[in-house]
Order: C-alpha cells, then sequence, then structure tokens
C-alpha cells in the first residue's frame, strides 16, 4: 500500500442519494446490503481501525462462476479498516483478489464519506490507485465491455437506485 | 433546476466539455494547469468550472495548498442509465426483431 496521494491514480466519484446518511452507511457497511448492488458480495466490517475485512461472494455469485468455467475465490476483496466514523466516514485499505493481476498489485487505498445535502445525501468515493493499474482499469468501468462491469460509476448508480426505489438497475 | 438540466446544461457548452475531455485525459488538475491548455482568462474558467462543480461533474479536492479537480463521471452515468440505455435497447430490439422476421421469408 501507499499512502502517497498522486492525482493521475485518483479516482473521485460523488453521488446524491434521497436518503439518510445512517441508510448510505449500512448499505456500504452490512452484508444483507452489501450483497443487493453493484458486483454484490457479503462484506462484513469489525468497524475498529486496525481491523481487517473480507468479502465473500454470494451464491449466487459462485454459481455463476461456475457456469463461466471459472472458479470464484472464497474471499474476493479484503483489506483494513483505518478509520470508521459512522455514519460519516470510512476509510480502507482494499484488494481485490478476483484477479491474479490485480492481487499481486496489492492494496489500494479507499474512502466513503457521507454527508447531509439539502434533504439528501451527498456519498463521495475517492480510490488511491497508485501501482494498480489494472484495478484502476477495472473500478473506472473501462473494462465494461468485457463483462467486468462499470466499476464504481456503476456500483453507485445501483446503489442509489436501491436505496431511493427499493429495486436496484437489473430489477 | 433537477439535476439532469444541470447535466444537460453544462454538457450544452463546448468549453465545459473541453474541460471534461482534458481531466478524462489526466485527473486531478489544478485551475493553472487547466488555464494553460485554454485560450481564456482566468476568470471564464472558473466560471467554467463552477457550473460543472455545479452540476456535479467536477468534485474539487484539496490537495496541500492546491485545489485539484476530479472528474466524477457519476452523472453521466446516470444520464445514460436513464435516457441512452432505454432508448438504444428498444433500438437495437427492433432491429433484432425486424431480422429475424426478414429471415423467416423464404
Amino acid at each position: 500500500m501507499t499512502s502517497q496521494q498522486s492525482p493521475e491514480t485518483t479516482q473521485v466519484y460523488r453521488i446524491y442519494i434521497k436518503a439518510t446518511p445512517e441508510q448510505v452507511w449500512a448499505a456500504i457497511t452490512e452484508p444483507e446490503w452489501t450483497d443487493r448492488y453493484g458486483y454484490g458480495g457479503l462484506t462484513d466490517y469489525d468497524l475498529r481501525p486496525g481491523a481487517t475485512f473480507r468479502t465473500r461472494p454470494s451464491e449466487s455469485m459462485k454459481a455463476s462462476g461456475a457456469e463461466q468455467g471459472y472458479e470464484i475465490p472464497e474471499v474476493i476483496i479484503d483489506g483494513e479498516v483505518l478509520e470508521a466514523d459512522p455514519p460519516r466516514r470510512l476509510v480502507l485499505t482494499w484488494r481485490m483478489l478476483m484477479d491474479p493481476e490485480t492481487t499481486a498489485e496489492g492494496f489500494t487505498r479507499l474512502s466513503y464519506d457521507i454527508a447531509p445535502a439539502g434533504g439528501a445525501t451527498r456519498l463521495t468515493v475517492v480510490h488511491e490507485l497508485a501501482g494498480a493499474p489494472k484495478l484502476a482499469s477495472m473500478v473506472s468501468g473501462a473494462v465494461e465491455d468485457e463483462g467486468a462491469g462499470g466499476g464504481w460509476s456503476w456500483i453507485l448508480s445501483d446503489l442509489k437506485s436501491l436505496l431511493e426505489t427499493g429495486k436496484t438497475l437489473a430489477q | 433546476m433537477t439535476d439532469d438540466d444541470r447535466v444537460f446544461k453544462a454538457l450544452a457548452d463546448p468549453t465545459r466539455r473541453f474541460l471534461l475531455d482534458l481531466l478524462f485525459a489526466r485527473d486531478g488538475r489544478t485551475l493553472t494547469e487547466l488555464e494553460s491548455e485554454l485560450d481564456m482568462t482566468r476568470f471564464g474558467v472558473m466560471k467554467h468550472l463552477r457550473v460543472l462543480e455545479e452540476a456535479g461533474l467536477v468534485v474539487p479536492r484539496k490537495s496541500g495548498r492546491e485545489k485539484l479537480h476530479f472528474l466524477n463521471p457519476v452523472p453521466i452515468r446516470l444520464i445514460h442509465d436513464r435516457w441512452i440505455d432505454k432508448y438504444t435497447e428498444r433500438h437495437v430490439s427492433a432491429l433484432v426483431t425486424l431480422k429475424a422476421d426478414l429471415e423467416k421469408e423464404p
């Protein structure tokens, strides 16, 4: 992991959601929610600095992987909690284990900032991706056409849809 | 004005689209860097950046003493999901149906 923040390798995403900061916080930190939008997966956080976290694939994710002849690993994302201030700020180290190349790139730094904004909630995701070009391309959505999903834009758009309508974009 | 209105309005100007393209090519730039790419006063560039910020297309972040501008692609994604997908899917499925119908003919 690198703590140096380089503008060229930092990605910033911001979305406004008609929900409370507490609802947005829950959607990011509780496995019942994390599995329902974007790439899915069950993340269980122990929200103390220094605690490690792991995201496990859901059964449907494993099944669709198997269908495509690809074995989804038991842990798809891991990292460490650096800062947790519910429902305002969550900072993590973050490593994607779905792909050998992103695994080799190691840990990146990810932060979620949640703030009330005129009856809605503003969620800002900052992903610092120095030394992780493969992951940077994945989370930017650049490889969406290859079936790698639309990255953060897609995840956040799906999260907004889920919290505002109770349904994800695919539903 | 709705969020969509602000995004469409921001995108309706060629200078603002150019600024977004600059940030797409290399993200996290200062006002001075962006200004050097445009034949425009600093004040003019600031005004355009403000419209982009209000539309959520640019997010400023402090880095030491500098203010860096980052491209936020999420509002465009939302417009895409809301407006583009809906219509292109219909065209595509209409073409697929047409193809199937035509190929059924002896």
